[in-house]
């Protein structure tokens, strides 16, 4: 278990590293647009709510830098992150609680179905070399070059339409109200079909190359060699000996890879308007909403922190030699 | 002994790459190992003794290629046949079951991730499906104890072993199936001398008692001399000297292998010079013509660069029970 | 964005030493020619190659000013217009053209610095070890789990819109911590090899020995993890352009989805305005993967496609090349060399026995 305990102390101190940067990076700026932002809403706002901004971007400019950083752990503890500006007067904290399912629904499942339909490919081809998904590899290449907003860019136009069964955009049809029933939940799959789909081709091909690199060097070890010369049946040798052990480096790569794919899947939220934290952030952006853009920023995150830790604890299962006995 | 034959090598071709780059590893070997015995395989590294002993059960890795010879097998009962013509599922089932392999590199012939016991019940039930799960369990515990590891390792990983422990698991696992022919590959290059000679003496017993045949391969010749009944040695692809351990050990007929045998220091018996040999085993790629050992050879001499010498019995006293691929020893009949 | 699935960046410390690639001098040297001989590598840098010439050329032979509106709005492609135009009649050839250069010097300098950094970081950590080791090394892991995209972008919006410079800046300085990563690992292993402990050994000054001995061993390494991070950069600088922050001056590919994606080029079917700066983004992007996958398997020679997978019995049948089952091409016990049991040679047969006596005595 102390390979577990270091990680867990490992994610934790990422995450006082992730919220540190948080915290300079309004105050490394010159000139402060927050300011300007508060000017506007000047009258609109509870006094309470304007302090807690100037906690947030450092506007104090006579507290010092430390008293500044240990008020901003304060109000973090207390799940204030400021408030939204472009959905004015709510709190961001609530802007992102919306968001967030939606994100994990739509992310989530389509990351973990990418990765196990591309680990199983990659299998194919690293064991059977030359076969039918070797012939795949060079398209996929291609694939995994595409941005995925330009994929889903590409799947709006040559599949969705107005006469088309797949929606252009958003996450429900509009005029039903979000709940788990009969009408709602098929509505939402079908639109989270076209953006499950982008995610899904653009990231799957990472997974069958790197399994298949790692099927190839694996079958050069010597207990295959051993699985061989037993007699046990193909099957057992590609799964059991083979792929059991490619897993282990695949696996830790999902858990180091999750950063760069999570950057890339939010972009599609955006393509199809698709209320996720990637569509949000994009709207925070576009109207200069610091306070929602650093909040969405901190949840994405400890979110990704959290893969890593399910991730590491699935390397743990998987792997007896980061088990240590007693 | 009884002379009668397990298993029949006859010109065995091996070659890595196809085509114009191919280069042959093996070049036409013939050797037959008979029942009961230890056959001692040696030789510098690339004299293609391990590339002989994975390409008669077909397991060398790519490029690598058999492209011509027979390995003809003669089970205890029932008709012989050729181990290269056998189907996929032919070959699974012979595998183990009559040709079990303890590989070089006892650390990386394991499978890290599974347990002990796992890796011993699989190949049951790979080979006797019938069996059941207790009984496979048994078999396995029973496996351990024959090698001296205490049954509660079965649930042990194979980086909580040592390495002599992990070897003696792979011996155990070759024995589980009761196999006629157990080739050892190395088996102890990766070990210390006490635990060497501790695993190789426990395994001379157990053929005593379980009466298997052993193909021993290594490029340690005082282990040969010691632990095998004959002794074949190879250079260049090619077996050059074959003959009964004592006899290649007092008198050995091709300067190759007197070469060999000048280069480690006798554990028994009176000493010797230390010699070694001068110069470095030949390229595959570019094979010198006429007997591969001619350049570095202290007695070469007109007919060793332009002619193949072919292996055979020589005109000696004890002849009948040798062989030699050499000029200097004119052949009275080639072995084929 | 793209998933790190170079097998050089899989060499992870406690993996052991799966594809652990063997960077010995002499050998790297001899193997250097076989690098460009690559298919795959030479496919990808001729494309890249292209790519250089247009963003040195583009925006001198862009037919016309990118920013320039004409009458012709969202117009398909015709012979004045070979891609088109957009909602304000601008040439939509030209912007790509133009654009080019942008995406090429960010991608570049991106790529140079994070490079750089991750030279300078992950040689350090693995090469002096220690509490070095730990501190670089935990700096390392916090920026690889941290996602850098959406990092990227809050930094990009809270700075003041820059020039080009500043995006190049902030992704180089949030993308080196993969290659850092690697390059640890691989000095590590290179540190405790023998040549190198006997330079060590003989008092030989650290950076000297890190310049002359360490790097060398690296170059393919640090080849591929630049590669890699200018794949990166490019399709970071284009989301960034996308979703229209960054860089205001001058054209971009993603600045001209981003026009094309708010002014309903989707809608009106006008798959001129986005489908090119999309092509032109895979197109670059396969480039550089093909120059990768070309360092892997030059570093792994086991990656290499097997060539020829297939292979003719002497019975005419073909069989795979596969592990674990030998192809057996033919098992006649015919000798295939013609050894003899009788030398011929013209000269008598009189000499042996004198060369013999003479070797003997």
């Amino acid at each position: 278990m102390k390979y577990l305990l270091q990680r867990i102390l490992f994610y934790v101190f990422t995450a006082w590293a992730a919220i540190t940067i948080n915290f300079f990076i309004p105050r490394m700026i010159p000139g402060d647009p927050v300011k300007s932002l508060l000017a506007r809403f000047q009258g609109q706002m509870s006094s309470q709510a304007i302090d807690s901004l100037y906690v947030l971007f450092g506007l104090d400019k006579d507290a010092s830098i430390w008293s500044q950083y240990i008020d901003y752990w304060k109000q973090l503890f207390h799940g204030d992150l400021g408030l939204s500006f472009t959905a004015f007067p709510a709190q961001v904290s609530d802007v992102i609680s919306d968001a967030l399912p939606w994100t994990l629904a739509l992310v989530g499942i389509t990351t973990i179905i990418s990765f196990f339909l591309g680990t199983g490919l990659g299998v194919l081809a690293g064991w059977r070399r030359g076969s039918w998904v070797d012939g795949l590899l060079p398209a996929t290449t291609f694939l995994s070059s595409v941005p995925y907003f330009w994929l889903g860019l590409l799947a709006i136009f040559l599949l969705a339409g107005p006469d088309s069964f797949f929606p252009s955009s958003g996450g429900y049809s509009p005029g039903l109200v979000p709940a788990f029933d009969q009408y709602f939940i098929p509505d939402a799959i079908q639109h989270s079909l076209l953006p499950a789909l982008t995610i899904l081709i653009s990231s799957v091909s990472g997974w069958i190359l790197s399994m298949r690199n790692m099927m190839v060097t694996v079958a050069a070890e010597d207990y295959i060699t051993v699985a061989h010369a037993k007699g046990l049946s193909d099957r057992r040798v590609a799964l059991s000996y083979a792929a059991r052990n490619a897993l282990l480096p695949n696996v830790s790569g999902f858990a180091l890879s999750l950063g760069f794919i999570v950057g890339g899947t939010l972009l599609v939220e955006i393509v199809f308007s698709y209320p996720g934290l990637g569509f949000l952030l994009f709207r925070a952006v576009t109207a200069k909403d610091y306070p929602l853009m650093q909040g969405i920023f901190l949840v994405i995150t400890i979110s990704v922190l959290v893969a890593n830790l399910i991730a590491d604890i699935a390397y743990l299962l998987l792997d007896p030699r980061t088990r240590k006995e007693g | 002994m009884s002379a009668q034959p397990v298993l029949e090598i006859k010109n065995l071709n091996v070659e890595y790459g196809l085509g114009d780059q191919a280069v042959r590893a093996v070049r036409d070997v013939n050797l037959t190992l008979h029942r009961g015995e230890v056959l001692g395989l040696a030789g510098e590294s690339g004299s293609g003794k391990s590339t002989l002993a994975y390409g008669l059960t077909r397991l060398l890795a790519p490029p690598g290629v058999i492209t011509g010879g027979e390995v003809i097998y003669h089970p205890g009962q029932g008709e012989s046949y050729d181990v290269l013509g056998l189907s996929d599922k032919g070959l699974r089932d012979f595998r183990w079951a009559q040709t079990a392999i303890v590989f070089q590199g006892a650390m990386n012939s394991l499978n890290p991730v599974h347990k002990i016991s796992t890796q011993l019940t699989d190949v049951l039930a790979a080979h006797e499906p019938k069996m059941s799960a207790h009984s496979r369990n048994a078999r396995a515990r029973e496996m351990l104890k024959l090698v001296g590891i205490a049954a509660d390792r079965m649930d042990a990983y194979p980086h909580q072993l040592s390495g002599g422990m992990r070897q003696r698991v792979m011996i155990g696992m070759a024995l589980i199936l009761q196999p006629q022919v157990v080739i050892m590959d190395e088996p102890t290059t990766a070990l210390d001398v006490v635990m060497q000679r501790q695993i190789l003496g426990q395994l001379i017993e157990l053929r005593e008692r379980l009466g298997f045949s052993v193909i021993f391969i290594t490029h340690d010749l005082s282990l040969l001399v010691e632990f095998s009944n004959r002794i074949a040695i190879m250079y260049g692809g090619r077996i050059v000297e074959e003959a009964q351990a004592g006899a290649l050990y007092r008198d050995s007929l091709h300067p190759y292998s007197a070469g060999l045998l000048g280069s480690f220091p006798a554990l028994r018996g009176p000493r010797r010079e230390l010699t070694g040999i001068p110069g470095s085993p030949p390229d595959l790629k570019g094979m010198p013509s006429g007997c591969s050992f001619h350049p570095r050879c202290p007695k070469a001499f007109d007919p060793c660069a332009g002619n193949i010498p072919v292996l055979g019995n020589p005109d000696t006293p004890d002849g009948a029970t040798r062989s030699v691929a050499c000029w200097l020893h004119p052949v009275k009949e080639p072995v084929a | 964005m793209t998933i790190p699935t170079s097998s050089v960046e899989q060499v992870i410390p406690g993996q052991g030493a799966m594809a652990q690639p063997d960077p010995t001098p002499a050998k790297a040297k001899r193997q250097r020619f076989r690098f460009v001989s690559n298919a795959k590598a030479l496919t990808g840098i001729i494309v890249l190659g292209i790519y250089i010439l247009f963003a040195i050329i583009g925006p001198w032979v862009a037919p016309y000013d990118p920013d320039a509106r004409s009458r012709d709005l969202t117009q398909g492609p015709s012979s004045s217009h070979w891609l088109g135009t957009t909602h304000l009649g601008q040439d939509v050839l030209s912007q790509i053209l133009d654009g080019t250069r942008t995406v090429m010097v960010v991608g570049l300098a991106a790529g140079a610095m994070a490079t750089i950094l991750s030279v300078l970081i992950g040689v350090t950590a693995g090469y002096l070890g220690g509490s070095w080791d730990d501190s670089l090394s935990a700096l390392s892991n916090v920026f690889l789990v941290i996602p850098a995209l959406p990092l990227v972008i809050i930094i990009t919006a809270a700075a003041p819109s820059g020039g080009a410079t500043l995006v190049a800046l902030i992704i180089g300085f949030t993308s080196w911590a993969w290659n850092a990563r690697v390059l640890r690992a691989q000095t590590l292993s290179l540190r405790r090899r023998d040549y190198i402990e006997a330079s060590r050994a003989t008092g030989e000054k650290t950076w000297r020995i890190v310049l002359f001995e360490i790097l060398p061993n690296l170059t393919a390494i640090i080849a591929s993890g630049f590669v890699g991070t200018v794949i990166f950069a490019v399709t970071s600088e284009i989301t960034l352009a996308f979703i229209g922050i960054g860089s205001d001056t001058g054209w971009n590919w993603g600045t001209i989805l981003f026009w094309a994606q708010s002014q309903q080029a989707l809608a009106q079917g006008a798959w001129w305005w986005f489908v090119p700066a999309g092509l032109a983004i895979a197109f670059l992007g396969t480039a550089l993967s093909l120059i990768n996958f070309g360092i892997d398997e030059f570093v792994s020679p086991r990656l290499r496609s097997a060539g020829k997978t297939k292979v003719k019995t002497a019975s005419g049948r073909t069989v795979r090349m596969r592990v674990g089952f030998t192809p057996v091409l033919s098992n006649s016990s015919a000798p295939h060399t013609h050894a003899k049991p009788i030398p011929t040679i013209a000269t008598a047969a009189a000499t042996p026995v004198n060369r013999s006596k003479e070797a003997t005595e």
